[in-house]
């Protein structure tokens, strides 16, 4: 790797803060029928994904091989009614959230505080930006022999797996929000000769808090995605629901086992929602309505 | 009377190597208000950054006698997140400035662009417009001796231009401040200066200097006057024959 890329303060993949733009308050009815033509394609989406679903189970496999996969309303018939699937479930949902929401608050105290320090300085900047490169481009997998070698097979080392894969987006999308301020606003602050602390906290910080929340929804997704890695390696003390994917593709439970890759599935989407509604509010409030 | 600013015939080279500037002598005294036009490149924009310290000098020296100076950008340069009011009231804010005080002046300012009512509006809400007034009220708050504009109008509608013309003109007769001012438009330039200085390209060096003979407030027609015609016609053949 050229030490160009390792040190680009742009990162690779910033996404664009768009959804801080978006439109504000549309009159009651306009925002029913907005929602419903936002919702709309995802509808379709899990359509399709049943279309498909039953088309394999009854067409594709014969009916000694449906247990491969069982059709969508087997699945729920089954697992759904029976609370010794589904109390574990829920409870083990509850447990990755957990690891997951904690790993997210380490990752984005520690992404924050990196940004800002690379910010204060190019050769900070220049000396710390390679790890963080390293730190997303190491693969998970690699790393988790060692975490539980030293963090122990329970839930500390989960937390680490997470702070791991969420950490780039939040060091690399708050760097570039820090630097995102323009060049006048900078000699505006030069000539109230603003000290270094009142650069970041009135100009730095604020101008990079759109940039904070996409880094903080991407961030998010990736840490429920550590979360169940972490589940599925480290399966001392209560079971995340990765450790329950893992018991029951052991034992070929197939329709709990479908249900728990329905809810992960589910759990992603819910979370990733949450913190873009989070973004469109707080952005929203912070920099007032956008003029029609 | 000391000159508010002084240039004493400086040079800019950049980083770079390139001649920016070349033995500029300039000086602005209080109750002046100093135009520069020149070919977009001849560095009156650098002049302008040299007047605030925003840049050194690489040969001679500028001297700026006031307390107090204030910078006007070409873009309105506000903090999104933060409202009219607030925008106006950053600079006493870095200063600690106590918080009452801070906001009455802001509040007297924004009222002195024509913007009372809009305090707590934010950048986004406000038309290009307003937000050049609130960029202006911001550098007046502080009541400078010296206030210097970068192209502060290039941005806005023709018909916006000239209402904000006017409104300047008002402003800097009640404030007082020295005004240097750099602009692409010598119509401007003649209708609010009471000097017009024209640049060469680059490497900028002075090429002329006039005094414009027509005392404050200037109305509006003076824009159809013969006299303003002949003077902005002379500003003109002087710059394109430095443009040639």
């Amino acid at each position: 790797m050229t030490d160009d890329v390792l040190t680009a303060s742009r990162p690779l993949a910033v996404a664009r803060p768009a959804p801080a733009t978006a439109p504000a308050r549309p009159a009651g009815l306009a925002a029913a029928g907005r929602a419903g033509s936002r919702m709309l394609p995802v509808v379709t989406a899990i359509l399709g994904i049943l279309a498909i679903w039953y088309a394999v189970s009854y067409l594709l496999l014969d009916p000694k091989r449906r247990f491969l996969l069982p059709p969508p309303h087997e699945v729920l018939a089954e697992t759904l009614g029976n609370p010794q699937v589904i109390g574990p479930m829920l409870a083990a949902l509850g447990q990755t959230t957990t690891v997951a929401l904690i790993g997210l608050a380490i990752a984005f105290v520690i992404g924050t505080g990196w940004a800002v320090l690379m910010s204060q300085s190019r050769l900070a900047e220049r000396v710390l930006y390679p790890y963080a490169v390293i730190l997303q481009t190491i693969p998970i997998l690699a790393l988790t022999p060692l975490i539980g070698i030293w963090m122990g097979y329970g839930i500390p080392a989960r937390i680490v797996v997470c702070v791991i894969v969420a950490v780039f987006p939040l060091i690399s999308n708050t760097l570039f929000g820090l630097q995102s301020a323009e060049p006048s606003a900078h000699d505006l602050f030069t000539l109230g000769k603003a000290t270094r602390g009142q650069r970041l906290w009135k100009l730095q910080l604020p101008a990079a808090i759109p940039s904070i929340f996409t880094g903080l929804r991407n961030a998010a997704g990736l840490s429920v995605i550590g979360a169940i890695v972490g589940d599925f390696f480290f399966q001392q003390g209560s079971q995340g629901i990765g450790g329950l994917l893992r018991t029951y593709t052991l034992r070929l439970n197939m329709e709990p086992l479908f249900l728990a890759i329905i809810f992960t599935a589910l759990f992603g989407v819910v979370v990733f929602s949450v913190f873009a509604a989070l973004d469109r509010v707080v952005v929203g409030r912070l920099f007032g309505p956008r003029r029609r | 009377m000391t000159a508010t600013l002084r240039f004493d015939d400086i040079t800019k080279d950049f980083a770079t190597g390139t001649r920016a500037l070349s033995d500029v002598s300039l000086s602005i005294s209080a109750g002046e208000f100093v135009s520069v036009v020149g070919p977009s490149g001849c560095g009156k924009s650098t002049l302008l950054r040299l007047a605030a310290g925003l840049e050194e000098t690489t040969f001679g020296t500028v001297a700026n006698n006031a307390d107090v100076t204030s910078f006007v950008f070409q873009d309105p340069t506000l903090l999104e997140w933060r409202s009219a009011q607030k925008n106006v009231e950053l600079i006493g804010e870095l200063a600690h400035v106590p918080a009452a005080e801070r906001r009455e002046r802001a509040r007297a300012a924004l009222a002195m662009v024509g913007l009372a009512g809009f305090e707590n509006q934010h950048p986004r809400e406000l038309s290009g417009g307003m937000r050049m007034r609130v960029s202006i009220a911001r550098a007046l708050v502080a009541e400078p001796q010296l206030a210097l504009f970068d192209e502060p109008f290039g941005a806005l509608d023709e018909i916006t231009r000239l209402k904000m013309q006017t409104e300047l003109q008002r402003l800097f007769q009640v404030s007082g401040f020295a005004a240097m001012f750099i602009t692409h438009s010598i119509s401007e330039a003649v209708y609010l200066s009471s000097r017009v200085v024209v640049m060469s390209g680059r490497p900028g060096r002075i090429v002329e200097d006039i005094e414009l003979p027509w005392a404050y407030p200037r109305s509006p027609e003076l824009r159809y006057e013969p006299e303003f015609g002949r003077i902005a016609g002379h500003l003109s053949k002087t710059l394109e024959l430095e443009h040639a």
